[in-house]
């Protein structure tokens, strides 16, 4: 039997049965699309947090308070509470580190400001001029924090957008004073709206000075020390010699916990992705019951067309033609859903990149080849033994029944 | 034939079906020739074994013993494949109840032995289209089997049954779902097809019917009763 005639009568046969075809193809479909959707999800949580990190700056090294055994951040590496804290002198020496670019140190906290008869509680960060090309802040307007000695700063005050418009509505802001408990703030700049970056919302930031925020906070502690690397090689190299330097200052203790951004990254990238492997492994499953269900509808189809199979090995219809109709049928219902639960997980996945923009749904490559694949190697391993069953069938009794 | 020996050869051909405890002997020692081009029918009470000969005949079955050349060729000893092929292109089946695939239309059940064979569609289509003209089926080759009459399902499956141009054409009650002057039309149609010289086997249980062949075989309990004798075929 020619190639093409095979394939058309396959098709044939299938579309002979409609509902049978339709019921197949559906559980085969649903099989698939959970298989998409499923790892759509997976995935797109994953690439939702490379991004978030990524957007925390490249070749950034940090380094805070406190050594954890886990080298993770944990709730309680934001409390600094350790014997001996962080300061201005220590992001000074780590400076000096050779794979050292740029070191910002970073204060942080809460303070009330006022602008007029407006009060609004916001975070201020107290940090130096390295700090925006740290963390790839651009400007919407003016300039950010001059560069000078890190013990004495000016008077000025870079706000976030949104702080901006809380403060100011539509006044210019830049060159306006703004009140922080008894200091008096100058606004230099406004940085471009560029939503959150992992749980710190950059809009709602007032950027001052570190020495001006430590004595707002009463405090000679740094939160954190931003380092960024000499390029992604010298990530590993920053890292080694800002524990060295700290090790030595703090006399032979290592106190500090110094990560990287790839560390933290690489983390959740394998952590995620046995997560989309694990959940596609189980929306396989769906997909091996699809296969169970094209060996039963196969085997009652063989059972149906008893008749039909006598008749064609009457008419010269050899076992191994007949065996291959009913693979290729089954291959064809197979590749029919494979298509159609394609087709319906992305649309999933397109129905959860609408109702959650934040989160690119989108299923890996991988993920679409493996359902694929599977679907149609389940349908044609499963239509093995009905394709076996009909080749095997004695036609005499085949034809005897009507 | 080539070989100057009969077209149809059984020697010894023994069938056992075993039914639980008990042995049936459908066909017991059959010895049968028939040459090419005899008009033959089988007849005999239900259960004399003249369906199970047809099916050997056909190679539709295998006999349990016995040996059945078919033009000089020993067929009982063929794989399963072999045989197919030989089904394919020397024997046409007719049966009592035309066994047409019901969601193909009347051309195509016709182009079926075709395709099965491997013919490409180019080639099918001119011989389907002669078949379906020859059998007066030529408005009736888009209908599907539940929209043809009884008469015309039959014509369609001995069209089907000779497309393939086979030596041999195996009737199993050609006429045992028609009416009397369906069935005669039928009959004329093979006895037609006959005198271009095809060998014509009919099992039938009508009298009238099996007597109008030119050799007459008589069965019961599986062995040959009675045998008008070989060389009366007009062919």
């Amino acid at each position: 039997m020619r190639t093409r005639d095979v394939f058309a009568s396959a098709a044939g046969a299938a579309a002979g049965n409609p509902l049978r075809t339709l019921l197949l193809t559906l559980a085969m479909a649903i099989g698939v699309a959970a298989v998409v959707v499923l790892t759509a999800l997976g995935d797109g949580a994953r690439r939702y947090v490379m991004r978030e990190f990524t957007a925390l700056g490249s070749n950034l090294v940090i380094v805070l308070p406190g050594r954890t055994a886990t080298g993770g951040i944990n709730p309680a590496s934001a409390i600094t509470t350790t014997p001996r804290d962080l300061t201005v002198e220590d992001a000074r020496a780590v400076a000096r580190a050779p794979a050292a670019l740029r070191v910002a140190p970073v204060v942080a906290g809460t303070s009330e400001m006022s602008v007029g008869g407006r009060l609004r509680d916001t975070l201020v960060l107290g940090t130096t001029a390295e700090f925006l090309d740290i963390r790839r802040f651009k400007l919407a307007q003016g300039r950010f924090l001059p560069v000078e000695d890190w013990d004495r700063g000016s008077p000025v005050m870079v706000i976030g957008a949104r702080l901006r418009s809380d403060l100011f509505g539509a006044e210019p802001p830049l060159g306006q004073f703004v009140r922080v408990g008894e200091r008096r703030f100058r606004v230099i700049g406004v940085l471009a709206t560029s939503g959150s970056g992992l749980g710190m919302n950059t809009d709602e930031l007032a950027i001052v000075p570190v020495a001006l925020a430590q004595q707002m906070f009463n405090t000679s502690n740094l939160f954190r020390i931003l380092v960024e690397a000499r390029g992604r090689p010298a990530i590993e190299a920053a890292k080694r010699q800002a524990t060295a330097i700290l090790k030595e200052r703090h006399g032979g203790e290592e106190d500090v916990t110094v990560i990287t951004q790839d560390a933290v990254l690489a983390t959740f990238d394998r952590l995620l992705g046995t997560l989309t492997l694990g959940v596609a492994g189980i929306a396989a499953i769906s997909l091996a019951v699809a296969g169970i269900l094209v060996m039963n509808v196969m085997l009652v189809s063989v059972t149906q067309r008893r008749a039909e199979i006598g008749l064609m090995k009457a008419l010269g219809g050899s076992g191994g033609t007949i065996r291959l109709l009913f693979l290729v049928e089954a291959a064809l219902l197979s590749l029919a859903g494979a298509l159609g639960g394609y087709a319906l997980g992305h649309a999933g996945a397109w129905v959860i990149r609408t109702l959650y923009p934040t989160l690119p749904a989108y299923p890996p490559d991988w993920a679409v080849l493996a359902a694929l694949g599977t679907a149609l190697v389940t349908g044609v391993l499963f239509g093995v033994m009905p394709a076996r069953r009909a080749a095997a069938l004695d036609p005499v009794l085949a034809l005897a029944r009507r | 034939m080539a070989n100057g020996g009969p077209q149809v050869d059984l020697a010894g051909i023994e069938r056992v079906f075993r039914l639980g405890d008990s042995v049936v002997h459908a066909l017991a020692g059959i010895d049968l020739a028939i040459d090419a081009g005899e008009y033959l029918s089988v007849m005999g009470p239900s259960g004399s074994g003249k369906s199970t000969l047809l099916n050997v005949l056909g190679l539709l079955d295998s006999p349990n013993a016995g040996t059945y050349r078919l033009e000089g060729r020993d067929v009982t000893t063929l794989s399963a494949a072999e045989q197919a092929g030989v089904r394919s292109r020397r024997i046409g089946f007719v049966f009592q109840s035309f066994h047409l695939v019901p969601r193909l239309t009347a051309a195509e059940n016709i182009a079926l032995p075709m395709m099965l064979a491997g013919i490409p569609a180019a080639e099918r289509a001119p011989r389907v289209d002669k078949a379906l003209a020859d059998f007066g089926l030529a408005d009736r080759a888009r209908h599907r089997p539940d929209e043809l009459s009884g008469g015309q399902r039959q014509r369609v499956a001995i069209a089907r049954a000779t497309v393939m141009q086979p030596a041999m054409l195996l009737a199993d009650e050609p006429t045992g779902n028609l009416d009397r002057a369906t069935g005669e039309e039928v009959i004329r149609l093979l006895e037609h097809l006959h005198e271009g010289g095809v060998t014509l086997i009919m099992v039938t249980h009508d009298q009238a019917l099996g007597d109008r062949a030119h050799r007459r075989v008589y069965m019961e309990d599986g062995a040959i009763k009675r045998d008008s004798g070989r060389g009366t075929g007009r062919g």
